[in-house]
């Protein structure tokens, strides 16, 4: 059985179709890359695989239960970190680890052992006491990370979590990522727009454009069947080389109003 | 359970740790009491109705818990915007859980807001009828709290952005608030603000605020208690639906 089996997903806003019809398959310990240009439709298909958008048709399995019917029961089994940050910045790194070990349900114990496990590993334990708000970008990812992996996910999201970091931290993170990875056994799903990071980590890849998969196979085969020498060529080759730009939602605008409230 | 509790105690924590957030939402409050309970209490008492300070206090705690509690509802917005609401929306728990947490702890906060207002006006003057009641105005300022939490969580479900969060304040919170008995009496109002006055949910609660703490009440204790009860409920079921509708 797979850990995630997708068959013709599809997604409609209006007239606007930001998935049509995919499919794949990813492998229980398998670490799949996401690729797409912009508006291509990667958040839109992490948003249907972890339950926050309700797909237009089509048929999803996490770890062989439908997430649209068994939420409850889908959702202990993933964990996601979102391409935005969503921790809560009012609380300390602890305090948003212990929200999260509730609301996962991890016995109070087990908890409080994997926090300190884990924030050690991802080198926030010093720092566990201090609010979320007076942390910088790559330690709010990192805890994000951490926070991820604490009630054991079989499945871990990760929507483009090295945006904005620097290579040190990129590097750590995704070092960190694959050792658990190999440990747990834990199945990754990500997206980045970073092709070296896709390139050095997943072991499989799907390139998405326009709501589509183009191409899907191993980084080596993706470079192959393009005749390119490195997946960011592959990538351009798949894709074209036109940019795209997504229309600004109203969270984009709040999210501008907030951050020149605060300064 | 735990859910519910984990969320009810975030509320109150970032409650407790926002000190400039209280001060500056006891601002408002304090004015209404202040200016309009001094200001027209010649005016009132001329009139023959008593002391206007008296009358006008329990309106203010009632304004403060309706103010403090839909506003909790649509800090959601801030949790949209900042991201945390996604973390509890993919959290394995049912939604009627993180609804249920969010809207009592909002209320739980408004009754603190409430009460540092009521401690405020007992400095300046007030004086309710008998010291025993205050544990009946209690229960009553919680029944407040609730509908209005409930409220503002079904607001804060639907409300994307900082227009629909000013047209809520416009047209639905300050309404209820000038529309209620919090700062007139109900006898000899024109047809039209009668007809508004009980269809707005604050006039019960003022009312049996108002009977339990300067035994002044129009409607009666019964009736405002089930009033108050009915319209919790569907203002809780409606929360509670369109909260379990978010999609993001």
């Amino acid at each position: 059985m797979s850990a995630i089996r997708v068959e013709n997903l599809e997604k409609t806003f209006g007239d606007l179709t930001a998935v049509n019809k995919i499919s794949f398959q990813v492998e229980k310990g398998e670490i799949f890359a996401f690729l797409g240009p912009n508006g291509a439709g990667k958040t839109t298909t992490i948003k249907m695989l972890t339950t926050l958008l309700n797909p237009t048709s089509g048929k999803i399995e996490l770890d062989g239960l439908d997430p649209t019917i068994h939420r409850n029961e889908a959702r202990q089994r993933f964990g996601i970190v979102f391409q935005d940050p969503s921790l809560d910045a009012e609380q300390t790194a602890y305090e948003n680890m212990e929200l999260h070990g509730i609301l996962y349900k991890v016995p109070h114990k087990l908890r409080v052992q994997r926090t300190e496990e884990l924030l050690k590993l991802f080198e926030l334990w010093d720092r566990r006491d201090d609010y979320v708000k007076t942390f910088s970008g790559g330690m709010k990812r990192r805890l994000e990370i951490a926070r991820g992996f604490l009630h054991t996910p079989k499945i871990l999201f990760l929507d483009e979590p090295t945006l904005g970091l620097d290579p040190q931290t990129r590097n750590q993170l995704w070092t960190h990522v694959k050792s658990v990875n190999e440990s747990e056994n834990t199945t990754v799903f990500l997206t980045t727009h970073y092709m070296d990071e896709a390139d050095r980590v997943a072991h499989r890849i799907a390139i998405i454009d326009h709501g589509a998969i183009v191409a899907m196979g191993t980084p080596q085969e993706l470079k192959q069947q393009t005749n390119s020498e490195s997946l960011e060529q592959a990538f351009l080759a798949l894709t074209g080389s036109t940019i795209r730009d997504e229309s600004a939602t109203s969270q984009d605008q709040l999210r501008r109003f907030a951050q020149m409230w605060r300064k | 359970m735990s859910a519910i509790y984990i969320l009810w105690l975030r509320e109150l924590k970032r409650y407790i740790r926002s000190r400039a957030q209280i001060a500056a939402s006891l601002g408002q409050p304090l004015l209404y009491l202040l200016a309009l309970g001094f200001g027209l209490g010649p005016v009132f008492q001329k009139a023959g109705q008593g002391s206007y300070f008296q009358f006008v206090a329990p309106g203010v705690v009632s304004m403060t818990i309706l103010f403090s509690s839909v506003f909790s509802g649509i800090a959601m917005l801030w949790d949209r915007q900042f991201g945390f609401l996604k973390e509890t929306l993919v959290a394995p728990v049912p939604r009627i859980q993180i609804m249920i947490g969010r809207t009592v702890g909002g209320a739980t906060v408004a009754v603190i807001q409430g009460l540092l207002v009521f401690v405020v006006a007992i400095i300046a003057g007030f004086r309710p009828h008998h010291w025993v009641s205050f544990f009946p105005a209690l229960l009553f300022m919680m029944l407040i709290a609730i509908v209005f939490a409930a409220l503002g969580t079904a607001f804060g479900s639907i409300v994307q952005d900082m227009q629909g969060f000013q047209l809520i304040m416009n047209f639905m919170v300050l309404p209820i608030f000038f529309l209620s008995s919090a700062l007139f009496p109900l006898d000899n109002l024109p047809k039209a603000l009668v007809i508004i006055t009980r269809i707005d949910p604050l006039t019960y609660g003022v009312d049996a605020m108002r009977g339990a703490l300067i035994s002044n009440i129009q409607f009666g204790f019964s009736v405002d208690t089930i009033a108050l009860c009915l319209i919790g409920t569907a203002f809780l079921t409606a929360g509670a639906y369109l909260f379990s509708r978010i999609q993001l």
